[in-house]
């Protein structure tokens, strides 16, 4: 019984050590963790011209102009926003097919010197909601969404909805 | 009867451990024998019929994301598998104190059974995530903190099947295994709040919210099932495999018996 019971302690005392020198590392390391740095840590720390990083945020609604350039490529400008802080994205190349207005992007890229981000790479990143069109359809006819200006509203308002535009069950 | 008689040829095998233990130790595999070869025939049925009923409602009669389109169905797999490694390698992690602080052998031989069902499982996941990635994001693997900790943990499971499998002496390898399992449990909380400590690629959780799930019920309940129907499957095959080792334990315990009385004969 002692015997188990020290075991047991013994395995406690190298959890708690264990968790503890896996916390302090992960808090040492916490800027090297981050996939992508937000408008306002951009502007906050100043990554040098010559480093590659990755930008993210939102695509500000209206902030997209799609050219095509001399060579026939698609190009195009954008905004990425954060609310606070918005940083211009220029961008040759095919978009991802989620990208759009008010969707989140993960661009890499160069700080330039008039301080916009030339992106050699764009990734969508899409967030965490999941509805059937016609609930996306119903809440943008109502008002309640704009999906260009950001985020879905609170979830509670809509997961149960019924999928019938005649108020059916949708089961 | 039959778990008595194993019992018996069992404490005669080859086990360098003290004596006296050894009729206690293999008396419960006899137990879980008996319990898990009534259990298993409704395991099987009910893991079928509802990851049957559960694919079925989620690949073909759930609607389409309203911007995902129908790629969104990769998640009726994706997600369960998910939850499925992160689950059982918590439960792994509960077999290694078992057999660390109580040494319960039957824990050994779940935990060595269970791994590389896991890795498995974790392996899906990876790659039901990589084929949804490159539609959606634009890329079918990024180093995000998210991507990367479940690679951890998939290597963390190759490991644990590997290493207990590495010694010639099965116990050394299951205390090595317990160990390598309890270290890498840190990982867990890592997988699980990547996406809310750090900026990933990866978007956060849609149902484990303290909110009401981001997801329309719709897509939720399908998910719902498909992660029972996918649990059950997973129990179903973890524990036909564990029946399956106490078995082949047996066969060898019996087999070492008759070698030795036909040794000991002309003697």
């Amino acid at each position: 019984m002692t015997r188990k019971k020290r075991r047991l302690m013994v395995l406690l005392l190298a959890g708690l050590g264990l968790g503890t020198a896996t916390a302090l590392t992960l808090t040492a390391f916490q800027d090297n963790l981050v996939f992508f740095l937000s408008p306002s840590d951009v502007i906050a720390q100043r990554p040098p011209a010559e480093r590659a990083f990755r930008l993210g945020g939102l695509v500000e609604a209206g902030s997209v102009e799609r050219v095509t350039a001399s060579d026939g490529r698609p190009s195009a400008t954008f905004r990425v926003t954060d609310g606070p802080n918005t940083i211009t994205v220029t961008y040759t190349g095919v978009l991802p097919d989620l990208f759009r207005e008010g969707q989140g992007v993960v661009t890499l890229g160069r700080l330039q010197p008039d301080g916009s981000f030339r992106a050699s790479e764009v990734l969508a990143r899409h967030d965490e909601t999941y509805m059937p069109p016609e609930v996306a359809d119903a809440l943008r006819r109502a008002g309640h969404w704009n999906p260009a200006q950001g985020a879905a509203p609170p979830a509670a308002s809509w997961n149960t909805a019924p999928r019938q535009p005649d108020g059916r069950s949708g089961g | 009867m039959d778990g008595r008689l194993t019992a018996g040829t069992g404490a005669t095998a080859a086990r360098p451990n003290p004596g006296g233990r050894s009729l206690h130790r293999f008396a419960n595999p006899g137990r879980f024998l008996r319990a898990t070869g009534r259990l298993m025939p409704f395991l099987w049925a009910a893991a079928l019929l509802v990851l049957g009923a559960g694919l079925v409602w989620g690949l073909v009669l759930s609607p389409a994301d309203w911007q995902q389109g129908e790629t969104v169905r990769i998640m009726y797999v994706h997600v369960p598998m998910a939850w499925l490694a992160m689950g059982g390698y918590t439960g792994l992690a509960a077999l290694s104190v078992m057999s660390l602080v109580w040494r319960h052998p039957l824990a050994d031989l779940t935990a060595r059974e269970l791994s590389p069902v896991g890795a498995a499982a974790t392996a899906l996941c990876l790659a039901t995530g990589s084929l949804w990635g490159k539609p959606m994001w634009g890329t079918w693997w990024v180093w995000d903190a998210r991507l990367t900790s479940v690679l951890v943990l998939f290597f963390l499971w190759l490991g644990h099947a590997a290493l207990v499998r590495a010694f010639d002496d099965p116990e050394r390898g299951a205390r090595a295994g317990a160990i390598l399992a309890l270290v890498g449990i840190v990982n867990v909380p890592i997988v699980k709040f990547s996406v809310d400590w750090w900026n990933t690629l990866h978007q956060p959780a849609s149902v484990a919210r303290l909110d009401a799930p981001g997801m329309h019920v719709d897509i939720l309940y399908p998910l719902l099932v498909c992660a029972i129907g996918f649990s059950l499957l997973f129990a179903a095959v973890v524990l036909a495999r564990t029946r399956a080792a106490v078995m082949e334990r047996r066969v060898r315990a019996l087999q070492l018996a008759r070698a030795r009385r036909e040794e000991g004969a002309p003697a």
